[in-house]
């Protein structure tokens, strides 16, 4: 089979499959777990898998009940398949139970799914190249598009912002210290948001010719995609919505797209450009 | 095989209305969703007359075991459908049951006329859980307007009709055995159940669309108690489902009386759930005839 170009949708199995966990350890106020994926294919950055452990998932009165999407936040194959990372934080009674994963536990996942990053357009010497924009547990896709735009030869400057300390973490996944760091309460980095640091490198002259790719909270999504639509930068969001089934089934992460109507999350994104947007601030998104 | 209604199915394993859309699987897991095709017959999502956007999002909330949704029948409407849809879905390898709905006598007849002409539909079925914008009344809730309705459209093909009966009301025999006698072929149930999901903080319903449908496990003790009933009274097929995760949950349904069982919610947690569940039901019944 021919490998995939960058940015390209990879396509899943059917089926969902039982993943052996081989790892969860802490990573500042998250934690990143990882499971081996014994026929599914390697991903495309901005991709998602829809998670849900084999044992306690619903347990505890009735929820967790649907599996959950995440975005992959790294994988690479190895011996037994394809080892997937992904980031989480425990906010609810999913992220809970992936969050108190062990080695050795059974995880099902389907996926890849959805519509992944795409490159930049120009990719020449004197271009501003990838500006890769986090926030809180959204940093979890730009580590592996960093990786991947790195492994092509594309520059890739990365930004992400926390609120505070509990709720930072994930630095594990970036292995350079070229990241700039920004935290509203000040623990760490920049005092202030991580749209702060964006607006620094939209100033300078070869901003036009930059891609700027963000993942984070409606709100920090909205200031990227606004600030980039004034500046006339190409931008893509990584977005959630509330998914039941992520293959386009049940129609629930209705996204409205700027011509009319809407669009479904899982199918159509969760990767959207700015300018196929009103707005990132979708009611229910963030949830 | 089973038969229903003169259609040859591989096995009793067909989807839900609105829970599987074959055309998005296909751009998500490729031509194997035609090799492996989950289900023995494709049930297509609602088409209305006219194109329909959707609910305002939010429109999914998750409950004990179980989900509610609000989606409000998103589709391309009839023209979009048999001119983008149709030709895509053609190409699955079952039978296709194409579901419709209307708020008149003559938007259903100018449905079950667009679809029922075409030969890559096996059967039509008629979503009756909207008003009839003359009487007001839910059709599906109404005997009487269950009866005129197919009356004044089953003689405008020769294509099985199965109706949708709604749970929304004390007793769905009524209005399955008026249905039966309006000339039927089939009916199908449960729609999902009516719910809300309410915001504490807002002091109003969560959902964008206001109040929505209860599916999943949840409703499943609900689902089986009017399939018997129902099944009981009629002797038209009965497609039973709600909350069916397991080829031991289909097994009770079709103990109950039907005739086939349909997959919905399960599905979101298993793109292949229809193909399992089938093969679970093979070894139950298995087990059960000894």
């Amino acid at each position: 089979m021919r490998a995939p170009r960058l940015g390209e949708r990879v396509i899943a199995p059917l089926g969902r499959r039982r993943c052996e966990v081989t790892r969860n350890l802490a990573s500042g106020g998250y934690r990143i777990f990882s499971a081996v994926d014994p026929t599914g294919p390697e991903p495309a950055a901005g991709q998602f898998y829809m998670l849900a452990t084999d044992s306690g998932w619903g347990g505890d009165g009735g929820r967790p009940y649907l599996a959950r999407a995440f975005s992959v936040a790294d994988a690479e194959r190895q011996e037994g398949g394809v080892r997937l990372d992904f980031l989480v934080q425990a906010v609810g009674p999913g992220t809970s139970r992936l969050a108190a994963l062990e080695p050795g536990e059974e995880l099902w996942v389907h996926g890849p799914l959805g519509r992944p990053f795409a490159p930049p357009r120009e990719v020449a010497e004197e271009a501003a190249g990838a500006i890769l924009v986090g926030g809180g547990i959204g940093v979890a896709p730009l580590a592996i598009w960093r990786r991947q735009l790195l492994a092509a030869g594309i520059p890739a400057r990365v930004l992400l912002g926390f609120r505070d300390r509990v709720n930072s973490g994930g630095l594990d996944l970036f292995d350079c210290s070229e990241i700039r760091l920004a935290s509203e309460d000040g623990h760490t980095g920049h005092h202030g948001f991580v749209t702060d640091l964006l607006a620094v490198l939209l100033e300078g002259d070869d901003a036009a010719s930059a891609a700027v790719y963000a993942c984070g909270p409606p709100a920090m999504l909205e200031a990227v995609r606004g600030m980039c639509a004034e500046r006339g930068v190409a931008c893509e969001l990584a977005m959630e919505a509330p998914m039941a089934c992520g293959f386009g089934a049940c129609f629930g992460c209705a996204i409205p797209h700027v011509d009319g109507g809407y669009v479904r999350l899982c199918v159509d994104g969760p990767v959207l450009r700015g300018d196929e947007i009103e707005t990132a601030l979708v009611p229910g998104s963030g949830h | 095989m089973v038969d229903f209604c003169g259609i040859e199915l591989r096995h009793p394993v067909i989807n839900g209305s609105g829970t599987f859309d074959a055309i998005a699987a296909r751009r998500a897991f490729g031509d194997e969703l035609l090799d492996e095709f989950p289900f023995s017959a494709f049930v297509s999502k609602t088409i209305t007359p006219e194109p329909r956007a959707g609910n305002p999002p939010p429109r999914l909330w998750e409950t004990p075991s179980g989900l509610i949704n609000s989606i409000g029948l998103p589709n391309k409407g009839l023209d979009g459908f048999l001119a983008d849809d149709l030709p895509q879905l053609a190409e699955l390898p079952v039978p296709l049951i194409v579901s419709v709905m209307g708020t008149s006598h003559d938007e259903f007849s100018r449905l079950v006329d667009g679809v029922g002409g075409r030969d890559e539909v096996a059967a039509i079925e008629l979503n009756v859980s909207c008003p009839n914008v003359k009487s007001g009344l839910i059709v599906g809730e109404s005997p009487e307007e269950a009866k005129s309705l197919l009356g004044a459209i089953k003689p405008l093909t020769d294509r099985p009709l199965i109706v949708k009966l709604t749970p929304n009301v004390a007793d769905p025999v009524p209005v399955a055995e008026a249905a039966a006698e309006g000339g039927a072929d089939a009916v199908s149930l449960i729609n999902t159940l009516r719910a809300v999901a309410f915001d504490p903080d807002k002091a109003d319903r969560w959902l964008g669309g206001g109040s929505g449908g209860l599916s999943g496990p949840a409703v499943r003790a609900v689902a089986l108690a009017q399939v018997h009933s129902v099944a009981s009274s009629v002797s038209v097929p009965v497609v039973a489902m709600g909350g069916i995760s397991t080829g031991r949950d289909a097994a009770e349904m079709l103990g109950a009386g039907a005739a086939l069982v349909a997959v919905g919610t399960e599905s979101f947690r298993d793109p292949a759930a229809g193909a399992r569940i089938a093969d679970e039901l093979d070894a139950e019944l298995a087990r059960i005839s000894g």
